[in-house]
């Protein structure tokens, strides 16, 4: 029976989506998700290639909208190819370039097509993308925007208190939470505050620095948030020493431990500094390795339900990851 | 070129550079005939406004004389000019002069050569830029 | 104060294009005080333009002028007679300001020296920062007097977003983030327990969403305009 059947089914009245990833959440498994990045252009064909790899490791993949403020082949457009892919899609929508008009308007639409799942993002600012001189909208947060799909969803009424004729998409709802990010002692109470607007799944930043996360989740646990939502650690592999000290140095809020750099480096010992492909094999093989262990560690923390695998324009090393964590033993697709 | 003779406005402050130029008078120490000084209590009391006007009534070139780093009679009046002239650089870009036409230095009342040997560095810098377009321009007005 | 900045100077000739004589009028309100439109700001401009256009060789006249307040009619009305001997008025006032000398003279044409910036204090001596966007329903009480709406990037309502760092908006190092302020005042204040709630989507009706905004104070209207409009 393929992801995709699945989803015409007639849906058990108390589940709110009936998408396979709340079934996951539900039934308590330790639930996988990974990344699939829209095209930079309108190749379809590239995008059921990504799907054929991620599909039957992952039980769902985020699909990005417009990442890094750059303009991408959208995010629901591409949801679409994926769930005739038989991957489904968690549909990323952000607050800057749509008013609330824009977001319901795609949201009926995107439920229409049989779309179960919906990540909350405030968004990139658009002054780090490829259109720096875009106006953004930022008419509601994400916060907002967790509440008023919840609404759509179990009020079937629209942001304006109107009743939706037919009922609200069944969307079940994600947010984001940087546990890394300033000013720290708000992060746990923030991840609350979308909880309580009805976010069902959280995703995190990636984490590097598991003593860090650590502390973070004792928090969140501390206040009861894990029993409201589930929350999915992000994790990624690191492809080369450059990245480790990328993600330190230029991405806000991000924590990557410098004893990475080092283990990364160690990987190439021995290989001739002239045979690039093979210092590249090496540091990837060590990336995957590193990723499996933050897997294992993060699995024994309390309120984690599962991890968000962020391979950026490396989606085949998904499945390889997923296997050596032993969350999967082969493709459910 | 040959016949062509810079005039410099030297904005000189009253406790350092306007003594200085004194000193080299009274050593017999010759700086250019080009530099007609403007006594001043303080660089720090000129206005960028001031520099412009000196520019638009036909200087070729524009020297301002300050004070030693520190020693500011004013405490910090000289940096002020600097702050000023670098502005001001950047209104002679837009305006179509060479930013290399206006310059300041620092120099102590003792410095009476010192200050000789810069005043003619600056008309040296500015014969070589050649006279100011405007300076032209005010030259045909009297003629016609 | 409204802070406003000198457009580039190529930028103002082009307006001036086809002028031979104009009228700098400068204000002596927010544009004074931030440096960009007092009189010797009209005269550092006057004297660049002629000089300029002196090297060109194409002579321009520049009459300065000041007025107390442009965005004011009554203030305007002795410029009348200085107007007339120009072909173009050179505003060194705010956006208001421009607009208040096009409409009481309709038949000049009324050009911006200056880009108005922002609603802003000057936070250091030379430096300016925005603080309101004149969103029309202010919500100050409930961030600690700091605005998200003027000071956060992404005019965030219920906290930051994941780029704050070590207090620094990811937009911009320079610039502090916001909430990462609203936070620290609340905790200060003892107040960190009303940031926990919800803060509902903004009614931005009242902001420049809604189109042109008018106050209307009846108590202080001519009784006359009022009866006019009456009659229409």
């Amino acid at each position: 029976m393929s992801k995709l059947s699945a989803a015409v089914l007639p849906t058990d009245a108390t589940f709110k989506s009936g998408g396979n990833l709340e079934r996951v959440l539900a039934a308590g498994r330790f639930a996988v998700t990974a990344e699939l990045g829209p095209p930079r252009g309108c190749d379809a064909a590239a995008v059921r290639r990504k799907a054929q790899i991620l599909r039957g490791w992952v039980d769902a993949a985020n699909v990005t909208d417009n990442q890094a403020a750059v303009v991408h082949m959208g995010s629901i457009a591409t949801g679409l190819l994926m769930i005739s892919e038989g991957l489904e899609p968690i549909i990323q929508m952000t607050c800057r370039d749509r008013n609330r008009i824009a977001m319901q308007s795609d949201l009926l639409g995107a439920a229409a097509h049989g779309v179960h799942n919906l990540l909350c993002l405030s968004g990139d600012h658009q002054s780090m993308g490829d259109h720096p001189g875009a106006k953004n909208v930022h008419d509601i947060d994400s916060i907002q925007m967790v509440a008023m799909v919840r609404a759509m969803r179990d009020e079937n009424r629209f942001q304006s208190g109107k009743e939706i004729p037919g009922g609200g998409p069944r969307l079940l709802i994600g947010a984001a939470e940087n546990p890394f990010a300033d000013p720290a002692a708000m992060r746990p109470y923030r991840l609350r505050k979308k909880a309580q607007a009805g976010a069902d799944f959280i995703q995190t930043q990636l984490v590097y620095d598991v003593a860090r996360f650590r502390e973070f989740m004792k928090k969140v646990v501390d206040l009861g948030v894990h029993e409201k939502v589930s929350i999915l650690a992000g994790v990624g592999p690191l492809k080369s020493p450059g990245m480790a000290r990328h993600l330190r140095q230029n991405v806000p809020g991000m924590l990557v431990p410098e004893s990475y750099d080092a283990r990364l480096e160690a990987a190439v010992n021995g290989i001739d500094g002239r045979d690039k492909a093979e210092r590249s094999y090496a540091w990837r093989e060590e990336g995957k390795r590193i990723c499996v262990e933050l897997i294992q560690e993060i699995r024994e923390i309390e309120g984690v339900a599962g991890v968000h695998i962020m391979a950026i324009e490396w989606e085949e090393a998904v499945p390889e990851i997923v296997k050596a964590a032993g969350l999967r033993q082969a493709s459910q697709g | 070129m040959d016949n062509f003779h810079p005039e410099v406005v030297a904005f000189c402050c009253r406790h350092c550079a306007y003594a200085a130029a004194d000193l080299a008078g009274g050593k017999r120490q010759p700086y250019p005939s080009a530099i007609k000084i403007v006594e001043l209590p303080c660089t720090g009391r000129i206005d960028v406004v001031n520099i412009l006007h000196a520019f638009e009534d036909g200087a070729d070139g524009v020297l301002i004389a300050g004070c030693l780093d520190g020693s500011c009679h004013y405490i910090k009046g000289n940096l002020y000019a600097r702050q000023r002239l670098d502005y001001v650089r950047g209104l002679l870009c837009e305006i179509g002069l060479e930013p290399g036409r206006a310059r300041m230095i620092n120099i102590s009342a003792a410095m009476g050569v010192q200050f000789a040997e810069l005043a003619s560095e600056h008309v040296e810098t500015v014969r070589a830029l050649g006279p100011s377009p405007l300076r032209r321009k005010i030259n045909q007005g009297e003629a016609t | 104060m409204i802070v406003a900045e000198k457009k580039p100077l190529e930028a103002i000739a082009r307006m001036l294009e086809g002028s031979g004589r104009v009228l700098a009028v400068g204000c002596g309100t927010c544009v004074t005080v931030c440096f960009s439109g007092g009189s010797k700001e009209v005269a550092t401009l006057a004297a660049s333009l002629r000089m300029k256009r002196s090297i060109e060789d194409r002579p321009l006249a520049v009459v300065e002028a000041m007025v107390q307040r442009q965005c004011e009619w009554e203030y305007l009305e002795p410029l009348a007679e200085q107007m007339k001997n120009v072909d173009a008025v050179l505003s060194l006032g705010c956006g208001v300001g421009v607009q208040t000398l096009a409409e009481r003279f309709p038949t000049m044409r009324i050009l911006p020296a200056l880009n108005t910036l922002f609603m802003g204090l000057p936070s250091a001596q030379g430096v300016w920062e925005e603080r309101c966007q004149g969103c029309g329903s202010c919500v100050l009480d409930k961030t600690g007097g700091i605005c998200p709406v003027s000071r956060c990037a992404k005019q965030l309502f219920n906290g930051p977003c994941g780029g704050s760092q070590n207090g620094r908006c990811e937009v911009d190092e320079a610039t502090p983030c916001a909430w990462h302020m609203i936070w620290e005042r609340a905790e200060a204040l003892g107040m960190s327990e009303d940031l926990m709630s919800i803060e509902p989507p903004k009614d931005w009706g009242t902001s420049r969403d809604g189109g042109m905004r008018r106050m209307v104070r009846n108590d202080l209207r001519l009784p006359e305009d009022q009866d006019k409009e009456g009659n229409e």
